[in-house]
């Protein structure tokens, strides 16, 4: 796409002088002031599709969030009714606190996960590669076919009932995706199962960036593990965290397959998060404006997240 | 002073406890699917089968149909390559001029795509979608191409841009001074040069497009073209607990992304954590 919009012409206009010509340098550059790489035409392309798919869509979508529309036929301009039936309907304030839990708690036990795992395998290991990869596997695969898998391990007929039965605790045994009290610790676990290896990769890459000379100084001089955790690594991988951490919350306040597939936000929306319910207002109960409202809801909290952990980044000294 | 001592070799093996631990839902997935119909339900859920089989395999591989597997195969491959081939044309050449560029609007453009990283899709789901069937595009592998194209640009702008940014303008000067161009410092010296950011797009890219199953769910709804994670949910729904069978058509639509990220391991993790420092 991009070949036909690079003009035939331009390699003739390109100044064909002083190829080469030693101290000639100063009177090629084919213009004054700093040089101009790239036409700045050659952007509309991506520009304008964006705009089209992220700023237009969303814009009319955000606009269906003021209207009473269903999705089909005509609607009303209902002002902020969406916005004052979402905070008084219990399930959509049940879905915006499963929201927070999850992506707080998923980033929260992932990276100290991926954590303790990446200085696990940092130096020396001799296995450290194929265990890297056995630990990042989960990553790649789809969310809905991880789903499927803890679905049956969850399942009353399933494995882990099986193993508490085995390991004589079969009174323990109990459907943990129908229980209203366990359902969200169970998404919880396949949240943090399938991100643990990201957030470990991420730890790695910025471990691998501490020099062992100093840590080498530091246990020379009588730091424990502890002290040279805190006081050497830490420091060090600050900016690792900052991005695991980010991209962590902004993914998990958009939780939608796994719930789908494990539980479909029950039982009694025991797991509904945001995601599920503008998914189910907008597109399976016809509610399109409420489900637009509450879109908006979460589009200003993912906002309101990534701004608030770029401005502690920012202000961190990084080194 | 680090050296292999026995408190690493303690260490060492600690991590092979966790890591079989933490990979027991492979196991669980690899001996359901191998039990035949009739074990299902008389083996421990913890146990081998004690015949096992592949007809759960065969049934897979032999659904016809929106749950027809192997088509879902081939679509989701035409459609998760076009689209990487979209975003790393669109996404270089925006990338480097946005960079580039000394003019005001670069840096509002910049920020354009940044905040359309973060925006929820469902947003724009229903405008979306109604666009497309105005102008044909649902139900068909084109319209999903240029839609993932469109959905994922701002990440491969982004990651295109930080490239740059950590690259001087030596090499396009030199470029310049010898008479090449504008197009030709692209294409010659500038796109060989992002390589590494060209290998992090496509395996971002290659993941999200080929594991997504909402936006092909919606836009190719009713179609024969279905992708990989469609076919595999009507596969599914129309199962009721029959592990066996829906775990084989899980691991089916498992092996190709598991068998490329095994081949090319390094690749992937160079990827993920090359792309998101900066």
């Amino acid at each position: 796409m991009t070949a036909t919009m690079q003009p035939k012409s331009e390699a003739a206009e390109a100044p064909r002088r002083g190829k080469r010509t030693p101290g000639a340098g100063e009177n090629t550059r084919p213009r004054r002031g700093p040089m101009q790489f790239g036409h700045w035409w050659w952007a509309l392309p991506g520009i304008a599709l964006v705009f089209a798919i992220h700023y237009v869509a969303t814009g009319i979508g955000g606009f269906f969030a003021f209207t009473n529309w269903t999705g089909i036929g005509s609607f009303k301009i209902t002002g902020l009714a969406n916005f004052e039936a979402i905070f008084k309907d219990p399930t959509k304030l049940g879905a915006l606190s499963n929201t927070l839990f999850l992506a707080f708690g998923s980033v929260l036990l992932g990276n100290i996960a991926g954590l303790v795992i990446a200085l696990g395998l940092n130096r020396v290991l001799k296995t450290r590669y194929i265990l890297r990869t056995l630990f990042f596997m989960p990553v790649v695969l789809s969310p809905l076919a991880t789903a499927y898998i803890w679905k049956y391990i969850f399942d009353f007929d399933g494995p882990l009932n099986a193993f508490l039965a085995a390991i004589g605790a079969g009174d323990q045994a109990k459907p943990w995706l129908a229980d209203p009290q366990w359902a969200i610790w169970t998404v919880l676990v396949v949240l943090v199962w399938s991100s643990t290896g990201f957030a470990m990769v991420i730890f790695m890459a910025g471990l691998a960036g501490v020099p062992v000379e100093v840590e080498e100084a530091a246990a020379i001089d009588g730091a424990n593990l502890w002290q040279r955790f805190r006081n050497v690594t830490l420091p060090a991988i600050r900016p690792a965290v900052a991005i695991a951490t980010t991209l962590g919350i902004v993914q998990g306040l958009r939780v939608f397959d796994p719930i789908m597939a494990l539980t479909g936000g029950g039982p009694a929306g025991a797991t509904e998060t945001l995601a599920t319910q503008v998914y189910k207002q907008a597109f399976a109960l016809g509610n399109f404006g409420g489900g637009a409202a509450l879109a908006l809801v979460l589009a200003a909290i993912i906002l309101i997240f990534a701004v608030l952990q770029q401005r502690l980044t920012r202000s961190n000294p990084e080194d | 002073m680090f050296r292999y001592t026995k408190l690493t070799l303690l260490r060492e093996v600690g991590l092979w406890a966790l890591a079989l631990l933490f990979l027991t839902p492979f196991y669980f997935l690899v001996t359901t699917a191998l039990k035949p119909d009739t074990e299902l339900f008389t083996t421990s859920a913890l146990a081998p089968p004690t015949s096992p089989d592949f007809s759960n395999f065969v049934d897979v591989l032999t659904a016809t149909g929106n749950s027809n597997v192997v088509m879902g195969l081939v679509n989701s491959a035409i459609i998760t390559a076009g689209s990487i081939v979209g975003l790393i044309a669109l996404g270089s050449i925006t990338g480097y001029v946005i960079t580039r560029s000394t003019r005001r609007w670069s840096k509002g453009a910049y920020y354009l795509f940044l905040i359309a990283i973060i925006l929820p899709g469902q947003l724009g789901a229903v405008p979306l979608y109604m666009g497309a069937r105005s102008m044909g595009l649902t139900g068909s592998a084109w319209g999903l191409i240029i839609l993932y194209t469109g959905m994922l640009l701002p990440l491969s702008i982004f990651l295109y841009a930080n490239f740059f940014r950590g690259l001087g303008t030596d090499y396009e000067e030199a470029a310049t001074i010898d008479g090449a161009s504008k197009s030709q410092i692209f294409s010659k010296v500038v796109f060989p040069m992002m390589a590494p950011a060209t290998g992090t797009v496509t395996i971002f890219a290659g993941l999200i497009v080929w594991n997504d199953f909402f936006t092909s769910l919606i836009f190719l709804g009713g179609s024969a073209n279905q992708t990989l994670p469609v076919a595999m949910y009507y596969y599914i729904g129309s199962l009721v607990s029959q592990w066996n069978s829906i775990f084989a058509i899980v691991i089916v639509s498992m092996i190709p992304i598991l068998a490329l990220f095994l081949f090319a391991q390094k690749r992937f993790i160079q990827g993920f954590s090359g792309g998101l420092k900066g």
